[in-house]
């Protein structure tokens, strides 16, 4: 019998952090898709970063900033009582900077493909801002926020790099699927591997899956024929 | 059409400076403009003449660098106060010219939304009943047509009892008869809620029959602000009276034989003599241009 620890690790990280960014990740997208500061470029390519660069990176650096060896580190567990390093908050953490883009794109692109106009309209009809992004702007990205959401959890599902470092590799604590496979590999233990691998493929299939579904308008299609 | 229900002295004085971008470069727009309350104006002139620029910065949506513009009493900008409405503040509707509806909302809704706190509800089936959409006010917009749209858009422009009315070139997508039936939607709502009415549009025929005044302009300045017989007629004598048109049908009448050309989307009948109506037939490209007063039909090439 596999442990299932590391399943349930990973689906709770991806779970948090998707709601995390979800939240998040509305009002930077927002910014990013009507400012006109000079600024943005910088803040994109900050957001961005996480596609190109290797996830070890990400985590090395979050290793030396939190760790409590350091006055951030120190101070972060003295007066938050928060411990970054090592534990599943770290995970969260560095799981929400790695998606982030995930996360930004397809809402940025979502706000900026809407007509201008929508907003403006709502604007002269004396609404607010906020109303005017939660009643007119969100309902009409509905396919954009899915994409992302369903992105940004597949992707941390697929973690590797930010997770072993910044989490070590604590049983039931911080030890996520991809890292029990490793694990198992190289203990020999081939049964166990191939087990989380099946998992992760079939689950990861199938959110992809629901993806390109939705965005090909195909479950509508089905929907209207009932 | 004369100047009804609201009968008011108060003004809307505007006097804007303001920097345009485009691709064909940067224009200054400058705008002196003062309008009497219940008027119907339409703004006329080549696309790039800074119109939906000025409509955009009465509703406060586009910011002048400079400039000021009051309505009746009220200030809503003056930038060497500080003083400038957001766009919530100010008493406008504002119809688009790709009509912004939103897509997430029924016909109803969409006029629902547009409700003020305070307001009541009666004046959603109001509009609708006033531009007969009844029938499809459970619709969304993406299953209308473009007159149908075009008809929400203006009455969810009406919600807020605006006493400004902006339109940005309302029909100029629609077809000769949904144009017909429009403008008399826009000229009922303008004439039932006293409003005073600001339009773009190209099309003569239109703004003779639906303006008070034209406001004609050029490169981001107001030309002038005539009523419209004034401007057009002085145009016409000025400009060489000649129209290029296919031949639609042809009709012989004792002496003389009645051409109808198609001059763009605008059939014209042409009186010709036999001398002139010989050689023609349907389908011939024809000049039609005057003569001191008579105009006179040749076939081209």
């Amino acid at each position: 019998m596999i442990d299932w620890s590391p399943l349930l690790i990973t689906f709770k990280l991806a779970f948090v952090t998707t709601c995390i960014l979800l939240i998040i990740s509305i009002p930077i997208s927002y910014w990013l898709a009507y400012s006109k500061w000079k600024i943005k470029p910088v803040v994109e390519a900050l957001v961005s970063m996480p596609l190109v660069l290797p996830p070890t990176v990400i985590g090395f650096y979050m290793l030396v900033a939190f760790s409590p060896s350091n006055s951030f580190g120190s101070w972060l567990e003295e007066w938050l009582g928060l411990k970054l390093v090592f534990s599943f908050e770290g995970l969260v953490l560095g799981s929400v900077i790695y998606s982030l883009p995930f996360m930004v794109q397809p809402i940025q692109a979502g706000f900026a493909n809407l007509s201008p106009d929508l907003k403006r309209a709502s604007y002269v009809m004396g609404k607010s801002r906020f109303t005017t992004l939660i009643r007119v702007l969100l309902p009409n990205i509905k396919t954009s926020l899915l994409t992302g959401i369903i992105l940004a959890f597949a992707h941390t599902i697929g973690e590797f790099g930010v997770v072993l470092m910044i989490g070590g590799n604590i049983s039931g604590k911080t030890k996520v699927a991809s890292i029990a496979i490793y694990d198992a590999v190289e203990s020999l233990n081939y049964d166990a591997a191939n087990t989380y691998s099946m998992i992760l493929f079939g689950l990861t299939f199938m959110i992809l899956l629901a993806v390109y579904l939705l965005n090909g308008g195909y479950l509508k299609k089905i929907g209207r024929n009932d | 059409m004369a100047v009804t229900s609201k009968k008011s002295a108060e003004m809307i004085e505007i006097d804007v400076q303001k920097e345009l971008r485009s691709a064909s470069g940067n224009m200054q727009l400058d705008i002196q403009l003062s309008v009497e309350q219940g008027d119907l104006l339409t703004l006329y002139g080549k696309s790039g003449a800074g119109k939906t620029s000025l409509l955009m910065i009465i509703a406060g949506l586009m910011h002048p660098e400079k400039g000021k513009i009051r309505v009746g009493d009220e200030v809503w900008l003056d930038t060497t106060k500080g003083i400038n409405k957001r766009p919530q503040d100010r008493d406008v509707g504002l119809v688009f010219q790709d009509y912004a509806l939103f897509p997430n909302m029924t016909v109803r809704e969409n006029l629902k939304y547009a409700l003020g706190r305070n307001q009541s509800k009666s004046i959603v089936d109001e509009l609708i009943e006033i531009v007969d959409l009844s029938e499809l006010s459970d619709r969304r917009p993406n299953t209308l047509s473009g007159g149908q749209k075009q008809r929400v858009a203006l009455a969810r422009a009406l919600v807020n009892a605006p006493d400004i009315l902006l339109l940005d070139e309302p029909l100029s997508a629609l077809d000769q008869e949904m144009r017909t039936k429009l403008q008399h939607y826009i000229l009922e709502a303008h004439e039932k809620f006293g409003l005073t009415t600001l339009l773009i549009s190209h099309d003569v025929t239109e703004i003779i029959k639906m303006s008070d005044y034209v406001v004609q302009m050029d490169q981001g300045v107001v030309l002038r602000k005539e009523p419209p017989a004034t401007i057009f007629t002085n145009e016409r004598l000025n400009a060489k009276f000649q129209f290029t048109g296919e031949v639609m049908k042809m009709s012989s009448q004792d002496f003389i034989v009645i051409v109808t050309v198609l001059v763009g989307r605008e059939l014209v009948k042409v009186v010709a003599n036999d001398q002139e109506a010989q050689g023609l037939q349907v389908g011939d490209r024809v000049l039609i241009a005057s003569k001191a007063f008579n105009p006179v039909i040749h076939k081209i090439g």
